[in-house]
C-alpha cells in the first residue's frame, strides 16, 4: 500500500522506450530537481508562515491574518516585496564572496533534503551512506556562514560569523554521535534501511534509554547547529543586530532566510526519520485493528506529520527560552552533551551486543 | 581648520565597533563605542546627546504649569513622577496647603507608573537576552495600567496628570475599581512572569554574577533607584524623604547587597510587588475633597532657590529651581538618575563579553531622553 516505487519505475520505463538512456537520465534528472525545488520552495514559504503563526499565539498574538485565508499567502507577498526590492551595493566588500555566500548556504541545504525519504520508494537518491551523507552536506552551509561574515566588510557580521563558525563545529559533532547511536541500532547507515527497521517499533521506543537520550541530545545540538534560538548567536538580534547576514538585502537576504527554516526541516526531517520512524504508522503490538487504522493514513502524511511536530519543538524552544552566551553554549557542547553522547554510544553499543533491545 | 579625528582607543589593536546610536538592544538613541578583545569588552564609551533637546534651557522661558508638560517629555516611562516632582517644588516655594486626596491620588498614580515602567523593563530586559516572548506579555500587562491612565488623565504614557496645587481632573468614577481589578489580576500573573523568565536557567546563568556594582561605587557613581537598591544602597526617597502620601503607607524598601545583574532585575521585580502593597492600602481610603487647590492664575516664584526630590522609577529624580520673582524660573536643573546610573557602565561591563554587556545595559534600565532632555 502507497508504494511509490512501482510509479517511479513505470515513469523510467517510459522514458527508456521513447528515448535514448544518456537522455533518459537526463529528463529524470530535471523532473526530479524541478519537484525537490517546488517542495523546497513551498515547505520553505509554509515553515516562515508557521513559525509566524505558532510565534504569535506563544504571544498572545494573532500572526499574518490579512492577505489570503488565515494570512496564508502573507510569505509569498513577502517573498514577492524580497524579490523586488534594491539589492544594497556594500562599499569595500569582497564582491565575489559575497555574493558567493548565501548559495553556498542554500545549497547546502537543498543538497541535503535530497537524501531524505518522504515515502517508500520516493527519495532523490537512496545512497547507502545516507546519514553520512546528510551531515557532510549540511555541515557545508557554516562556509556560507564565514563567507558571509568575512566579505561584508562588517564588524557586527564578523563576529558573528566567528561565533557560527565556532559553535556549527562543535555541535557537528553531537549530532553525528547521537546519529551514531542510531545507527549502531539500525545496523545500516542508509535512511530507507533505518527507516524499513522501524516496521515494527519506532527506533526511540525499540533502544531503550539510550535512544532517548540520543534523541534529546539530537534535537539540542540540531537546533544549535541551525543557528536558531535559543542558540541564534550568530544572529543574537539584540547584540549583534543580525549578525552574518547584517549587510544582505532582497534576494540574497532571502536565500539565508529560506536556508535557515530549511535547515530546521531537514534536521526535523532526520529526527523524524532516525527516531521517530519516518514515514513508517504508529503501530502497537497486536492491536490488529488499531494497526490497519495507522496503515490506512498515507505514509507521506506519516512523514510530514512527524517532521512538524520537531519542527513545533524547535519553535517552542526559540519562543521561550532566552539566548544563552558563547561560552556557555560551548561549555554546554564539550562538557556536557559530548562526554552524555559518548557514554551513550558505549551503551548502545553493548545493548545491541547483548540484544537487549526490542 | 578643524583638526583630524583623533583615534581614541586603537592602539592595543582593539576591536572597535560602534554599538548605537540605532541598535536594537540600547533602547534609544544612545551609542556606546567598544573596545573589544575578541568577544570581550574592554573599554565602554558612552556617547550622550542623540536627543538633547535643551529642555532645562526651554523651562526658562515658559511658566511653570507649561514646565510639567515638558517634564513628561524626559523620562517618559515615569512621566507621571516627573510631573510629580515640578509640582511638589512649585507647591513648596509657593508654600501652599495640599488637601490629602490629592496627595494620595498621586501617589497612587505614580506607584501605578512604577509598576508599568517596571513592566516594560521586563519585557524590554527579556528581548535583550534574546527571549522574544517577555516583551509581548510585558506590554499586555501595562496595556492595562495605560487603559486606566487614560480613562482618568485622557493621555496613556504621557500623561500630565499634575498641575501646580493639584491635579488636572478629578478621577474617573471607575478608576478605584478598575485599580483594584488590575492589582487582583496582576498578583496573579506575576509568578508567570518568574516562571517565563526568572526560574530559567538559562536566565540565571545569563545574568548572576554579571556586572557586578560595589556599594562604594554605587554611592561614588551616585546611582540610585532599583539599580543601586540592588546594590544595597539605601537611597529610597520614598523611605527617607517622604513626600505626598507615602508617609502614610507601610512598605518595605527593597534591599539586595549583592549587586549582579540577576539582583537588579530581581529588585524591580520585587518593587513592583511593593507598589502594589502601597497602592492596595490607598486605593479604598481616598480622601473626600477638591482635586486642587487654586493657586493665582499667573504663578511666580518667591525668589530662592527650591529643591525637592522624588524617586521616579529609575531613581531620584532631583529638581532644582532659581527663581528670580518672574513667572519663570532663572535656571532649573533636573538632576535625572539615568544620567548618573549610565556611567558606571564601563566600570561593572569592563571584562565581560559583548552579551553580557547588553544584560547589563539593560539591568540599568536606561531611558536615554532622560539621559539628554
Amino acid at each position: 500500500m502507497f508504494d511509490f516505487a512501482p510509479l517511479t519505475k513505470w515513469i523510467d520505463t517510459v522514458l527508456h522506450n521513447a528515448m535514448s538512456p544518456f537522455w533518459a537520465v537526463v529528463v529524470e534528472m530535471l523532473i526530479v530537481g524541478v519537484l525537490i525545488l517546488l517542495f523546497y520552495a513551498l515547505i520553505g514559504l509554509f515553515l516562515v508562515y508557521a513559525e509566524r503563526k505558532v510565534c504569535a499565539f506563544m504571544q498572545n498574538r494573532l500572526g499574518p491574518n490579512r492577505v489570503g485565508p488565515f494570512g496564508l499567502f502573507q510569505t509569498i507577498a513577502d517573498l514577492v516585496k524580497l524579490l523586488l526590492v534594491e539589492l544594497v551595493p556594500i562599499r569595500n566588500a569582497d564582491k565575489f564572496l559575497f555574493n558567493l555566500a548565501p548559495f553556498i548556504v542554500i545549497t547546502a541545504s537543498f543538497m541535503a533534503i535530497a537524501a531524505i525519504p518522504f515515502a517508500k520508494g520516493l527519495h532523490a537518491i537512496d545512497l547507502n551512506i545516507g546519514i553520512f551523507y546528510v551531515i557532510a552536506v549540511s555541515a557545508m552551509g557554516v562556509i556560507g556562514i564565514l563567507l558571509a561574515g568575512w566579505a561584508s566588510n562588517n564588524k557586527y557580521s564578523l563576529i558573528g560569523a566567528m561565533r557560527s563558525g565556532a559553535q556549527i563545529v562543535s555541535y557537528e559533532l553531537s549530532v553525528g554521535l547521537s546519529l551514531i547511536t542510531m545507527v549502531i541500532l539500525a545496523g545500516s547507515m542508509q535512511l530507507s534501511v533505518i527507516v524499513e527497521g522501524q516496521a515494527t517499533g519506532w527506533f526511540i521506543f525499540k533502544g531503550h534509554i539510550p535512544a532517548f537520550i540520543a534523541f534529546i541530545v539530537f534535537l539540542v545540538a540540531s537546533t544549535a547547529e541551525t543557528n536558531r534560538g535559543p542558540f541564534d548567536l550568530a544572529e543574537a538580534e539584540s547584540e549583534l543586530t543580525a549578525g552574518y547576514h547584517t549587510e544582505y538585502s532582497g534576494i540574497k537576504f532571502a536565500f539565508f532566510f529560506l536556508a535557515e527554516y530549511m535547515n530546521m526541516f531537514i534536521v526535523a526531517s532526520i529526527a523524524a526519520t532516525v527516531f521517530l520512524g519516518g514515514w513508517m504508522p504508529f503501530h502497537v503490538g497486536n492491536w490488529d485493528g488499531f494497526n490497519a487504522v495507522m496503515d490506512f493514513i498515507p505514509p507521506f502524511v506519516w512523514y510530514i506529520v512527524k517532521t512538524f511536530f520537531v519542527v513545533f519543538l524547535m519553535m517552542w524552544f526559540k519562543w521561550t527560552f532566552p539566548r544563552l552566551r558563547i561560552d556557555q553554549l560551548l561549555t554546554l557542547e564539550w562538557k556536557y552533551l559530548l562526554p552524555i553522547n559518548l557514554v551513550n554510544v558505549l551503551i548502545m553499543a553493548f545493548i545491541v551486543l547483548m540484544g537487549w533491545h526490542f | 581648520m578643524e583638526e583630524p579625528v583623533k583615534v581614541a582607543v586603537d592602539e592595543n589593536q582593539e576591536y572597535v565597533i560602534n554599538m548605537g546610536p540605532q541598535h536594537p538592544s540600547t533602547h534609544g538613541v544612545l551609542r556606546l563605542v567598544l573596545a573589544l578583545k575578541g568577544e570581550i569588552v574592554k573599554n565602554v564609551e558612552p556617547h550622550i546627546g542623540y536627543v538633547h533637546r535643551g529642555m532645562e534651557k526651554m523651562c526658562e522661558s515658559i511658566t511653570y504649569p507649561q514646565i510639567i508638560h515638558l517634564t513628561d517629555r524626559m523620562d517618559y516611562l515615569s512621566a507621571h513622577i516627573n510631573n510629580e516632582a515640578v509640582c511638589l517644588a512649585v507647591e513648596k516655594a509657593l508654600e501652599a496647603e495640599i488637601p490629602d486626596r490629592i496627595k494620595v491620588i498621586r501617589t497612587i498614580m505614580s506607584e501605578l507608573t512604577r509598576i508599568q515602567s517596571h513592566q516594560l523593563f521586563w519585557a524590554t530586559f527579556g528581548m535583550d537576552l534574546g527571549g522574544l516572548t517577555c516583551f509581548f506579555y510585558g506590554l499586555r500587562d501595562r496595556e492595562k495600567i495605560l487603559d486606566i491612565f487614560e480613562e482618568t488623565c485622557g493621555g496613556r504614557m504621557i500623561v500630565s496628570y499634575n498641575c501646580p496645587g493639584g491635579l488636572m481632573y478629578d478621577i474617573h468614577p471607575n478608576f478605584q475599581k478598575r485599580v483594584k481589578e488590575f492589582i487582583k489580576y496582576f498578583r496573579k500573573i506575576l509568578p508567570e512572569y518568574d516562571q517565563l523568565l526568572t526560574g530559567n536557567i538559562i536566565f540565571q546563568e545569563r545574568t548572576r554574577g554579571i556586572g557586578r556594582l560595589s556599594l562604594e561605587d554605587a554611592i561614588s557613581y551616585g546611582v540610585t533607584g532599583p539599580t543601586g537598591r540592588a546594590s544595597g544602597f539605601s537611597c529610597d526617597v520614598r523611605k527617607h524623604e517622604p513626600y505626598s502620601a507615602y508617609d502614610r503607607v507601610k512598605f518595605n524598601e527593597v534591599l539586595f547587597s549583592e549587586g549582579d545583574t540577576f539582583h537588579r532585575y530581581l529588585a524591580r521585580m520585587e518593587e513592583m510587588r511593593v507598589s502594589m502593597d502601597i497602592v492596595e492600602q490607598l486605593i479604598d481610603n481616598i480622601p473626600e475633597g477638591p482635586f486642587a487647590v487654586k493657586l493665582k492664575p499667573v504663578i511666580r516664584l518667591p525668589e530662592g532657590e527650591y529643591y525637592q526630590r522624588v524617586e521616579t522609577a529609575r531613581g531620584e529624580l532631583g529638581v532644582f529651581i532659581i527663581s528670580d520673582g518672574n513667572k519663570n524660573p532663572y535656571r532649573i536643573k533636573f538632576r535625572s538618575p539615568c544620567f548618573s546610573n549610565l556611567w558606571v557602565l564601563n566600570l561593572i561591563s569592563r571584562d565581560f563579553k559583548i552579551a553580557d554587556l547588553v544584560a547589563i545595559g539593560g539591568s540599568l534600565d536606561l531611558v536615554i531622553p532622560d539621559i539628554d532632555r
